[in-house]
């Protein structure tokens, strides 16, 4: 039998005998640049179409999450620096070969942005939580005591309030900025054979955007609201389904090193949590839920958006893991 | 100028002498190293090729470790070696993520590190601390650009391999067979 054995004499942390230099931090970073980009694109979306009272919850009240999962992305980068004191250096250059700079200009682009579309919303926000969450709802009526308090802020308001309409336009174009970025930021690193695919992108753009959609949908009160983002859902999974199959058969076709990465997935150690847990639970599932409250039988909304977005969650993950044990190398 | 390294998998006898060199002369931390020692063994029993190889960053022409790097700490100097500056580096790991040859470490003091070709010891005429303490002269370095030079002399009359050419980064340490 021929035999291939290789010793290294290394034993590096994070680096042997497999690349660990990204923990739970960049997949959790990932995930919540993804839904806060789908919130955004689908509130500013819906509002220049007109149809912001069709679509309450994802014009005036899901939006509120965007900057909470912006912030806490934002913080997930932090923690995951080494050399965290030094953080302010990714805003001293614009380098756009680099995808963690740029991607990390679009997020503070972003941040100020995306708090100003709830502050329009303090109204409805306040009547949304009034029986559902006692604490929001005073921590918001708090704030617009505060907005209301000074004539600046109140003027600035006024101001926001009248160039909606170019906020919206903004908002909509960094929001795809930022899920394209969410998604492209792991193809951008081809020494790791499993992310070295054109797929990759649009894979996390779409389920980024699919993540948003269950959040709207389990937040929604509206019928016709909920049936419209169920739709979108279903939708939306098919094409992940696509896609994945998709990036299977470009892998298992390409070089030995992408179908060594193929592999990790069709029975190797990634096997189970991805097809268990990411294609069955975060998709089959919810999509045969949907698909039965869409026939007409009862189900919960809660559970199918729960699934999703636990999958989406999941999904990044193991990308992100399964990335960095694949290589180019034998090991 | 363009340095490279040739390593020569026919005299290397894997002794690990470059490896403690280049720790004492960079002062490289405890449990972590800029250039080890790989042993290959390839083939059918009886007929088993080894193969040892002296490895490092490969000081690559086409640098996805530069490119990546959202600060510009990594950067490519004069004769193409690849540095790291340490005091803009925040140690986001992009650049460790796409080193196919995983030749990049955290520093233990949160940067990430790596072989220099020894620049400091090469702008002041020396060679690497490595070449310079191998016993059995495997390792040979110096400028491609000069048809002189021992190691361009080397690359044309021996046969020479370089790792993962199909990671597209053309490397600059050849391994000659
Ligand atoms: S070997 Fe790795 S660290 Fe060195 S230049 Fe090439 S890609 Fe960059
Ligand atoms: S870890 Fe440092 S050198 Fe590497 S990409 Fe990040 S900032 Fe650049």
């Amino acid at each position: 039998m021929k035999e291939r054995l290789f010793t290294s004499g290394r034993d590096m942390l994070n680096i042997d005998p497999v690349v660990n230099a990204w923990h739970w931090e960049i997949p959790a970073y990932l995930f919540l640049g993804g839904l806060a980009a789908g919130l955004v694109f689908f509130a500013s979306f819906y509002y220049l179409r007109g149809k912001e009272d069709q679509m309450p919850t994802a014009v005036k009240i899901a939006p509120f999450i965007a900057p909470i999962a912006i912030v806490l992305g934002l913080i997930f980068l932090l923690l995951d620096l080494k050399h965290k004191l030094y953080f302010w250096q990714l805003y001293t250059t614009i380098r756009l070969d680099s995808p963690m700079s740029w991607g990390a200009w679009t997020l503070g682009v972003v941040m100020p942005l995306s708090v100003i579309w709830p502050l329009l919303y303090l109204d409805d926000l306040k009547k949304y939580f009034w029986n559902r969450n006692i604490v929001i709802y005073e921590i918001i009526d708090w704030l617009e005591k505060l907005i209301n308090d000074f004539d600046f802020t109140k003027t600035i308001m006024g101001w926001f309030k009248e160039n909606q309409k170019a906020i919206a336009w903004a908002n909509i174009i960094l929001s795809v900025i930022l899920g394209v970025y969410t998604g492209i930021l792991l193809s951008a690193f081809n020494a790791r054979p499993l992310w070295n695919t054109a797929i990759l992108g649009p894979l996390f753009l779409t389920s980024g955007i699919s993540t948003a959609a269950a959040t709207i949908m389990w937040m929604a009160y509206d019928h016709y609201e909920k049936v419209r983002f169920s739709r979108i859902d279903l939708w939306l999974i098919a094409v992940e389904l696509f896609l994945i199959t998709h990036m299977f058969m470009g892998l298992s076709s390409g070089t030995s090193a992408s179908m060594d990465a193929a592999a990790l997935f069709l029975g190797g150690p990634y096997t189970v949590v991805f097809w268990v847990g990411v294609v069955g639970m975060g998709l089959l599932f919810p999509a045969v839920l949907e698909s039965m409250e869409l026939l007409g039988y009862k189900v919960p909304i809660a559970i199918p958006a729960f699934f999703i977005i636990l999958g989406g969650a999941i999904f990044r993950f193991v990308m992100v893991d399964a990335g960095q044990f694949s290589k180019y190398f034998f090991q | 100028m363009r340095y490279a390294m040739a390593m020569d998998t026919k005299k290397c006898v894997g002794c690990a002498d470059c490896v403690v060199a280049c720790q004492t002369e960079n002062n490289v931390p405890e449990g972590y190293c800029r250039d080890w020692i790989v042993e290959n063994v390839d083939g059918t029993y009886p007929l088993l090729d080894l193969e040892i190889r002296s490895e490092r960053c490969n000081h690559c022409e086409d640098t996805p470790c530069v490119r990546t790097c959202p600060t510009g700490a990594s950067h490519v100097i004069e004769g193409g070696i690849v540095k790291v500056t340490h005091e803009e580096c925040i140690g986001c790991g992009a650049c460790i993520e796409s080193c196919p040859y995983d030749a990049r470490y955290f520093h233990p003091d949160g940067y990430v590190d790596k072989c220099t070709f020894c620049d400091h010891r090469v702008e002041a005429g020396d060679t690497t601390a490595c070449v310079s303490v191998c016993p059995t002269e495997a390792l040979t370095f110096g400028d491609l650009d000069d048809s002189e030079s021992p190691i361009t002399k080397l690359l044309k009359t021996r046969k020479w391999k370089v790792n993962a050419e199909e990671a597209g980064t053309k490397p600059q340490v050849y391994f000659l067979t």
